[in-house]
């Protein structure tokens, strides 16, 4: 739930795609290096029109192209397969890379035909993968390079800070030669702008921390690094839900 | 006897030239450099002893400088593949695919892209480096992750084809290279057929054994072969592609002799010599011995020293041939 509203964002503003296309050459990549997340992409995926929504509820079961971590060879438009933290940021600099060497030349720079995103956990931080990527990006400029961190304080054994702290993720970003934006993540306007700024910067890479709260939306379960990786019993999510198209119980629903 | 159709070099025996693997891999690399645009070079702070550097120097917009970080070598590499490109990603065997073993099975193997991984001085014959230098377990590491194909060119020449070869298969590569001069076995009219195995001497008698062997050490299996005549009439087959493995060429040759010697500068558990084991258990067991090393690390020494002590010369094969021989009655 942290994600959704920035995914929400990517797939139906920030990203030049074609649902019908998956593979046209000129699309912008969205690398999902914390592959656990991909049932918040599937969805948005399904609602752009790569899939039928019906198909969200074969997620993680047998023969289903919407497998437990994304394959990309299972479903168009994945990008990369993933699921072991910390090795996607190296796939989106190596695609970045790849991009600018075939860039065409104009007005005397190379402005490679798509941007490169990637979507990272504040958890997959501890691997060391992570910043040999980040520094890589940060010495080779790839400007055309903007990771978006899930900054939502928790992982599966607890607390970020307190498994191993990550702070001041922003001095770490900008000491590798990365531009820092940090913006709340639930601000769809703050986190496009973000994007549209990360545009402008051109001798650098950009890294947007998107401060998120975990279980956004549902009462019982925000902030509670238990439901990290946990999906509700059926009544639950029946609740949980009612709590999120009712906006609290502020709104009536179609639903209802 | 040497069959005419391997076309070898006619004095291999009595003065073997000697040449480094690594540099047929380096020249084939410069090649690939001028006819397909789509090639580029990783390197993981080892240029010159992977022989990438002339290709670094001649087309340096398609080198890209890693640094010590063979993690970040293998997922950068699995980016520029995804993307198009035909990246080869260079460094020593026990740190690319041993280090970044996780990052090659998820974003190279299971993600299906044409990264070609050189893993350079595997074997005890790094020498003096000793065992955290001496990788003898690759070959173990990349056979059991599906997609991924293995070359282990057994000279220099050899090791220039199977780089061209790497280049134009679709899908993931290994390919094994040593860090010692060895002795040139093959030439350039010496076929090399990705995926085919080839017999490379064959006794004018009915053979008794059939040794299959794969890298520099098939140099050994000929010495042994060369040895054994009049004695024990024996075929010897390269094994250049370990994986995927040439099983017709395997069970016709164990067919024919009824019994099998596997020769390998590697772990026994898991290499050529298991793979040979796997395929002849199903089709057509026979006895096996296997030239490898025995569940030991590796130590400093002088590459023929450490062959000597790990049992993996000549002597030795003609020990596991005799051997064999017996098992059969």
């Amino acid at each position: 739930l942290d994600m959704a509203d920035i995914f929400a964002a990517l797939y139906f503003h920030v990203l030049k795609h074609d649902p019908k296309n998956p593979n046209w050459d000129e699309r912008d990549r969205l690398i999902l290096s914390n592959g656990h997340i991909v049932p918040v992409r599937y969805a948005a995926m399904a609602h752009a029109g790569y899939f039928p929504v019906e198909e969200c509820l074969t997620l993680r079961k047998f023969g289903s192209r919407l497998q437990g971590h994304p394959e990309r060879l299972r479903l168009p438009g994945l990008e990369t397969t993933s699921g072991p933290l910390g090795s996607g940021l190296s796939q989106a600099a190596g695609i970045a890379l790849g991009a600018r060497m075939d860039a065409p030349a104009r007005f005397g720079a190379s402005i490679p035909k798509f941007r490169v995103y990637c979507a990272l956990s504040d958890g997959e931080h501890d691997a060391g993968n992570l910043w040999e990527a980040a520094m890589f990006a940060g010495a080779n400029k790839l400007a055309n390079l903007t990771a978006i961190i899930d900054r939502n304080h928790i992982q599966i054994n607890g607390v970020t800070e307190e498994v191993m702290p990550l702070e001041g993720l922003r001095a770490k970003y900008e000491a590798f030669n990365w531009h820092v934006i940090e913006v709340g993540g639930h601000n769809i306007r703050v986190f496009i702008d973000a994007v549209e700024e990360a545009k402008a910067i051109v001798d650098r890479p950009t890294v947007i921390i998107a401060h998120t709260i975990p279980g956004k939306g549902v009462k019982e379960i925000e902030f509670d690094y238990l439901w990290h990786g946990k999906p509700p019993s059926a009544e639950e999510g029946k609740k949980f839900l009612h709590e999120l198209r009712t906006l609290k119980g502020t709104i009536q629903s179609e639903h209802e | 006897m040497l069959l005419a159709q391997a076309k070898l070099k006619e004095t291999i025996f009595d003065q073997p030239e000697l040449a480094l693997t690594r540099d047929g891999f380096g020249k084939g690399l410069l090649e690939l450099g001028e006819t397909n645009k789509q090639v580029v070079a990783l390197c993981a702070d080892l240029a010159e002893s992977t022989r990438m550097l002339a290709f670094k120097e001649k087309y340096p917009e398609r080198y890209v400088e890693i640094g010590v970080a063979e993690q970040n070598l293998a997922a950068v590499a699995s980016g520029l593949a995804n993307y198009g490109k035909i990246p080869f990603i260079a460094s020593y065997a026990t740190f690319s695919p041993g280090r970044n073993n996780e990052q090659i099975r998820t974003t190279i193997s299971l993600n299906n892209v044409p990264v070609k991984i050189v893993g350079s001085h595997a074997g005890l014959s790094v020498g003096p480096d000793g065992a955290t230098h001496q990788a003898l377990e690759d070959i173990a590491l990349m056979r059991v992750q599906p997609n991924m194909t293995i070359l282990s060119p057994c000279d220099s020449v050899e090791a220039y084809k199977a780089t061209l070869a790497a280049a134009a298969h679709p899908g993931p590569v290994y390919l094994r290279l040593a860090r010692e001069k060895t002795p040139v076995m093959t030439t350039a009219e010496t076929p090399f057929v990705f995926g085919k195995a080839q017999m490379l001497w064959l006794s004018d008698e009915e053979p008794h054994v059939a040794i299959f062997a794969t890298g520099p050490l098939l140099y050994q299996a000929l010495l042994a072969a060369k040895e054994l005549e009049g004695e024990i009439p024996v075929s010897v087959t390269n094994i250049h592609t370990i994986k995927p493995l040439d099983r017709v060429a395997v069970i016709s040759a164990a067919r024919d002799a009824g019994a099998v010697v596997t020769v390998e500068e590697h772990q026994v558990a898991g290499g050529l010599g298991s793979a040979v084991a796997e395929v002849l258990a199903e089709e057509f067991p026979v006895p096996i011995q296997f030239v490898g090393v025995r569940d030991q690390f590796g130590q400093s020494g002088r590459p023929d020293e450490l062959l000597e002590y790990y049992k993996l010369s000549s002597a030795h094969i003609v020990t596991a041939v005799r051997k064999a021989v017996m098992r059969k009655k």
